[in-house]
């Protein structure tokens, strides 16, 4: 019996221990506690579960995070309750949730009760991480984007030219004075033999003059040629935008669709420009560029930073308090393309109906940093591409009819646009 | 003397002519320019008589109040109330035809993947790029998304989401409504729902409006399909 006993009390204290340090594990070992936190894990969970609302150093949806647990004095307990179930601890009437929930504007946090303990202290660790040097772009070259190089070549040119007179006015002086000291010295200077003048040599050599003649009028008619082909045709025009916006970030690097922000192209003449609400689609989120971004920006002479900033002031969007002021300007955007008004294009008929790619007219977009006319927009190159394009009719029961009768009486597979009727003046001059 | 004034006169010449590049910045020359110029206002052109209006710009809003053909109102408001309202009741009103599904598809990938991915999971390239985070996948189950829902957080936005009624039209908002819930679906592991035939489906009221509002839209490419048969 007393061996019994003795193993019955053995056992009890080996339960109560087991009871014990269960207890306290929980508080000893897996407390949330931001210091046992791993930040890199916690930037990872971060990512996934509160960006969406939340940013470290800016306010977004929700405030930012940066110095939480310091916010909160360090109550690990208050904070995981808050972020497992935010609207159960408002609900129970807990005074310092409320204030929060109110200070934030009453939006509701969504629930995360899926996050372990550690999960939340790594979460808590990521926060304190400091804020990493902004890039700084050089001040002292021109924010106007690849403006800089050009005043400077022209700074380099002038320079050269000033110096050139300069060379030429000591030449001329230096000659002079040799002169007045040889005639003062009485020396004979050694003179030329006056033979014929070079020119009536040249005048009286009929062939020479002949081709000369001919040499010239060619130069002349080719530079002529040159000036009057560029009448009105805009070819690399690449104005200053009151804006920067680089298509190379959006449309290349990122790949945003082109009809993403153009989306009147699918549906209208016109290809419109995006109004500002279209941009803050995705700046809303987007404040300041990363930090390889910026310093790409440092080639252009740009700050991307104080592009966007541009956008805010515009669309009248308050960083700090996340949302619109109602105090809107508008962005004076410069007109690029511009067809004459004898000449009637549509979008849409290309850009739906016949699926050409943006790039075929308007270039690689999404390589330039500062937009440009790539086409000259010709009547040519339209007539061109009419001839070389065939009518895309799959999928589309309209051109059905006309394009099996015209095919037997042209005798080919394929109409091209041309063949369709696109070369006849009405089809755009109207 | 002759000799040195003679040089410089035809460097001068050649340095002017070197200089004369075209200059990038500026639009080329007009040659009788009441050609080019038209006597309708251009779009997003400037003119005097805009100026007590926009300050110049041909560009503006349309009058407050005017609606435009086709255009339904959308009557359920833009907040808490209305987000589960729309979640619970609205339902898709245009038939789940290939032809729908094929379009959402398209509008879904110029407008949703870049940040929804083109499977709906979350990750298309802005997410992967780390340029915009919190992208829900559609099967996510807190959300529980439905095509009332969809359709509500199309036309206004949600949260750090904003809205696409200003990019696509009421038929292909519900167009791409279509895609969304079919991907919510494959990501759900559920087998894809089967097409309706057009024709089975009688056409409701609002899909003839839709239709109108399309039509009116389309108006500047009908006239150029049309002018084919001249
Ligand atoms: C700029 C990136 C971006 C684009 C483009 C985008 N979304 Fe979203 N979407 C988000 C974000 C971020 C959220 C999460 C918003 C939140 O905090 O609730 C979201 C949430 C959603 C939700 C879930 C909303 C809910 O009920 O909780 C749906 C549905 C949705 N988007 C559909 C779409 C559709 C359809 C499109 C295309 C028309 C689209 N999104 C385009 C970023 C985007």
């Amino acid at each position: 019996m007393i061996q019994v006993k003795r193993r019955n009390s053995f056992y009890r204290i080996i339960t109560l221990c087991a009871a014990f340090l269960l207890t306290f594990s929980t508080s000893i070992f897996a407390q949330v506690d931001a210091a046992a936190g791993d930040a890199a894990a916690g930037e990872a969970l971060f990512k996934a579960n509160c960006a969406a609302c939340h940013k470290l150093y800016k306010p977004a949806t929700g405030p930012a995070l940066y110095g939480v647990v310091e916010k909160y004095d360090e109550d690990y307990e208050w904070l995981a309750k808050w972020i497992r179930n935010s609207q159960e601890l408002i609900a129970a009437g807990d005074s310092r949730a409320v204030a929060t929930w109110e200070e934030n504007g009453k939006k509701i946090m969504n629930s995360f009760e899926g996050l372990s303990d550690a999960d939340i202290s790594n979460i808590l660790a990521y926060t304190q991480t400091e804020k990493p040097e902004p890039v700084v772009v050089d001040a002292a070259q021109d924010g106007q984007g690849g403006g800089g190089a050009g005043v400077s070549n022209n700074v380099i040119l002038g320079i050269l030219a000033v110096v050139f007179l300069l060379l030429v006015a000591i030449l001329f002086l230096v000659n002079n004075t040799l002169k007045r000291f040889a005639q003062a010295q009485n020396i004979e200077l050694h003179q030329e033999p006056k033979g014929r003048p070079i020119w009536k040599a040249f005048v009286e050599n009929q062939f020479l003059v002949l081709v000369t003649v001919i040499l010239l009028m060619l130069g002349g008619a080719y530079f002529a040629y040159g000036a009057m082909m560029s009448v009105d045709v805009n070819q690399g025009y690449a104005p200053i935008q009151p804006i920067h916006y680089s298509h190379r970030i959006h449309a290349g690097s990122n790949e945003i669709e082109c009809k993403y922000c153009h989306s009147s192209a699918r549906v209208s003449k016109h290809s419109g420009i995006p109004s500002l609400n279209i941009c803050m689609n995705c700046h809303k989120s987007i404040a300041e560029v990363a930090p390889e971004v910026q310093a790409e920006g440092v080639e252009y002479g740009v700050d991307y930073n104080k592009e966007i900033q541009k956008l805010y002031a515009a669309v009248g969007w308050d960083e700090a308090t996340q949302s619109y002021t109602g105090e809107t300007s508008p962005v004076e955007w410069v007109r690029i393309h511009n067809l004459p008004d004898f000449a009637y294009f549509n979008h849409s008929q290309h850009v739906s109906v016949a699926e050409i790619e943006c790039q075929k007219c308007h270039g690689p977009v999404e390589e330039m940093e500062i937009m440009y006319q790539h086409a000259p927009l010709t009547m040519g190159w339209c007539i061109n591409c009419h001839r070389e394009t065939n009518v895309k009719i799959q999928g589309n029961p309209y051109y059905e009819k006309i394009h099996a009768e015209l095919s037997k009486k042209y005798g080919v597979e394929q109409l091209t646009a041309a063949q369709m009727g696109g070369l006849e003046c009405g089809k755009c001059h109207y | 003397m002759k000799n040195s004034l003679k040089i410089t006169a035809i460097l001068t010449v050649l340095l002017a002519i070197v200089s004369c590049q075209s200059n990038e910045r500026k639009p080329g020359y007009q040659y009788m320019p009441n050609m080019y110029e038209s006597v309708p206002y251009d779009t997003y052109g400037e003119y005097e008589i805009f100026e007590p209006v926009t300050g110049g710009s041909e560009a503006m809003k349309p009058a407050e109040g005017s609606v435009m053909r086709g255009w339904l109102p959308y009557e359920i408001d833009d907040n808490r109330e209305g987000y589960d309202f729309a979640k619970a009741n609205l339902t898709n009103p245009i038939p789940y035809t290939e032809e729908n599904f094929e379009k959402g598809k398209a509008l879904y990938d110029i407008y949703c993947a870049i940040c929804h991915g083109s499977k709906g999971n979350g990750q298309g390239t802005l997410v992967e790029r780390e340029k915009i985070l919190g992208v829900p996948a559609y099967n996510d189950a807190g959300r529980a998304i439905t095509a009332g829902s969809v359709y509500h957080v199309m036309y206004y936005g949600i949260n750090s989401m904003g809205s696409y009624a200003s990019q696509m039209s009421e038929k292909e908002l519900w167009q791409v409504d279509h895609y969304v819930m079919s991907l919510k679906a494959k990501l759900d592991g559920e087998e894809p729902a089967a097409f309706v035939e057009e024709v089975q489906v009688a056409e409701t009221a609002a899909m003839q409006d839709m239709d109108a509002g399309e039509a009116q839209e389309g108006i500047d490419h009908q006239e150029e399909a049309h002018s084919t048969d001249h």
